[in-house]
């Protein structure tokens, strides 16, 4: 029997079932439209993931203090001081993969402007911090080298500290507040960058140089952090390499010794972060993908049925020269056919549903190729694994029984 | 001597029912010739459908040989069976045995899915030869349940004929026809047979049936009773003008 045949034999017995057959389909459809919704909201809130961070300069490099052993008691690293006026010397002397660098201080506190207070923090930097961190200004000018060599009294200002200072929207530049009684002066406004990944305001803050906070504030020579920009994203592992081996020997340390600091990059917090929203990815996946083994249970229960119900005739078909291959391939057929219309109805619903979550929920979504591709070898299959049973067995009835079934 | 369609030689058919041997036929010997009109009879048990089942190539015998247009079925594998039905019987059932909400079309094309070399144009068109020849020329388009029990068997007889086999097959064709329309189909049959000259074995219980064919097999206990010539055929179509017109439709 021709190809064509077996399509127009196998889509004729589908035709006089419509309704079943769609109803079997609809098993495949959901599974389908599932799949490519789930993966798509999955792809879609990585993808945010990595803009929020790559927003936050992934080139950027972060040393901090590491916890280490101190005559056998161990002490957590933020305590621990160990990065020094030193380090930055060293540094900025000796690695070449790195543009700019700021040491950061910072301090918690109450921001005081007249009647009105705002418990914030305060951090400590150069004037390369802005470019590190991807901050920008609203209005009014950083401070510069200048004002950290002579720890200079100046500040930018966020703008969750603004609203809560200035509640009357009136021009913060050129207003003193005080903070750790120290009076300061606004010298520029920070522009809003909103929450983080992490749920924290990124606004609420006030930056000084480092030298003013470290001298007028907490009165400690040491830093809590080194913020570093590699020249590019694909030098940040060979500055990453360079700046260990300068904080190893600015430090002195020998080489059975741990190192007394971490150097973090980017990368690996977007691919900590990649990895959970993968897991999740996976998760939603493995449960659409339950869905379409239903599916084609769905089709198997269906085909066998439909195999009892029309024994009569498949012996017709056998009696006027159906072979037992013709019947094993109709049968097949029309489930192959059940499964790969139920997934491109489903591939439709699954487009459909995540343009509806992204349009109602504004959640960002993805919908990968790769996802369809996948979702309809899998129909494919499941087709031909789940109506292999059903139609070998009617291949395998005989002609003279199959006419005389009731 | 015209050409020997069957030949059946010493045919024996036994069944294995548990520690039981069951002699459903047990020797037969005849030959059909192209052209005849042979009628089947023999009541219940009598293994007129065990030699049916033979005769339309879907069981074997356990001993003994059958000859269909030449070919010894013994040698064939069941897929080789199955084309040889293909090509040469034409199969028509007692319960018509047509596809539902299929049309008649569709249902007369069916045998020529099964047969590679005949194209989409050529099937269609023999279809519709085969259903005028049946003179259901305007109801291509007609499900099974849209028409009567002498249409659809009709229909049927559209679908035996439809491969050109080398003879046609049929099982109590008219066992569930009322005695009009029974009329109609052996009229319709003895047209085929005279006309275009089908082979036609007719497998009945009705002895009323067996008086339109020209020989007539009496089947009895596994062995063949009496094989016996017509020698005063009856026309069905004199039997049908003559019936009394009803009007209690």
């Amino acid at each position: 029997m021709s190809f064509v045949n077996l399509i127009r034999i196998a889509l004729k017995a589908l035709q006089r079932n419509k309704l079943r057959a769609f109803l079997t389909m609809l098993g495949i459809i959901i599974g389908v439209g599932s799949v490519i919704a789930m993966v798509a909201i999955g792809q879609g809130s990585k993808q945010s993931i990595h803009d929020q961070l790559s927003n936050m300069g992934t080139n950027m490099i972060t040393v901090q203090p590491a916890s280490n052993l101190n005559g056998g008691v161990r002490i957590a690293g933020a305590s621990f001081q160990t990065l020094t006026a030193k380090d930055i010397t060293a540094l900025k002397a000796t690695v070449k993969n790195i543009s700019e660098l700021s040491p950061s201080v910072s301090s918690k506190g109450q921001a005081i402007n007249g009647a009105l207070n705002w418990p914030t923090t305060m951090s400590g930097v150069s004037p390369e911090y802005l470019d590190i961190r991807k901050l920008s200004l609203r209005d009014g000018i950083a401070f510069t080298e200048n004002d950290v060599r002579t720890s200079a009294k100046v500040c930018l200002i966020g703008q969750t500290v603004i609203d809560n200072l200035f509640p009357g929207g009136e021009n913060p530049i050129g207003k003193i507040i005080r903070f750790g009684h120290i009076p300061f002066q606004i010298i520029g406004v920070l522009a809003p960058k909103g929450f983080n990944a992490f749920g924290q305001d990124q606004d609420d803050i006030l930056i000084a140089p480092y030298t003013t906070v470290q001298k007028r504030i907490l009165a400690s020579i040491y830093y809590s952090n080194i913020y570093a920009s590699a020249i590019d994203e694909q030098s940040t592992d060979a500055a990453v390499a360079e700046m260990t081996q300068t904080l190893r020997d600015s430090h002195r340390l020998r080489s059975f010794e741990d190192n007394d600091f971490t150097v973090r990059t980017q990368q690996e917090l977007i691919a900590t972060l990649s990895s959970t929203s993968g897991l999740l990815t996976v998760l939603l996946t493995v449960v659409a993908g339950i869905s379409l083994v239903i599916g084609g249970i769905g089709i198997m229960n269906i085909m066998y049925v439909s195999v009892t119900e029309r024994t009569k005739e498949i012996g017709l078909r056998m009696s006027i020269g159906a072979r037992g291959k013709d019947i094993l391939m109709q049968f097949l057929m029309e489930a192959v056919l059940i499964s790969i219309t139920g997934g491109v109805i489903g591939v439709l619903l699954g487009f459909v549903s995540t343009q509806i979550v992204t349009l109602t929920l504004g959640w960002p979504t993805i919908v990968s190729e790769s996802s369809v591709v996948l979702s309809f070898v899998v129909c494919a299959v499941t087709g031909i694994f789940f109506g292999y049973y059903p139609a070998q067995k009617a291949s395998r009835l005989d002609p003279i029984e199959a006419l005389r079934y009731e | 001597m015209s050409k020997k369609i069957l030949e059946i030689k010493a045919l024996k058919r036994e069944f294995i029912m548990g520690s039981e041997t069951v002699h459903a036929l047990r020797g037969i010997n005849f030959e059909v010739d192209a052209g005849e009109f042979v009628t089947i009879m023999g009541s219940s048990g009598s293994g007129k459908t065990t030699l049916l089942n033979i005769l339309g190539c879907l069981d074997k015998p356990t001993i003994g040989n059958y000859f269909l247009d030449g070919v010894d079925i013994k040698s064939l594998s069941r897929d080789e069976l199955a084309q040889l039905r293909n090509h040469k019987i034409g199969f028509v059932f007692q319960a018509y045995n047509l596809l539902p909400r299929t049309t008649a079309l569709e249902n007369v094309e069916l045998p020529l899915l099964y047969n590679k070399e005949i194209s989409a144009a050529e099937r269609r068109e023999r279809a519709i030869h085969a259903l005028e020849a049946v003179k259901l020329a305007d109801r291509h388009d007609h499900t099974p349940n849209q028409l009567s029990g002498g249409q659809q068997q009709r229909v049927a007889i559209a679908r035996a004929l439809v491969n050109e086999p080398v003879m046609i097959l049929a099982d109590e064709a008219t066992g569930n026809l009322d005695s009009r329309t029974s009329y109609e189909i052996m009229a319709l049959m003895q047209e085929l047979n005279s006309k275009q000259g089908k082979t036609i074995v007719f497998v009945t219980h009705e002895p009323d049936i067996a008086s339109f064919s020209s020989r007539t097999i009496q089947l009895r206990d596994g062995i063949i009773q009496k094989d016996s010539r017509n020698e005063n055929i009856r026309s069905a179509k004199e039997v049908l003008e003559n019936l009394p017109v009803t009007d209690d439709y």
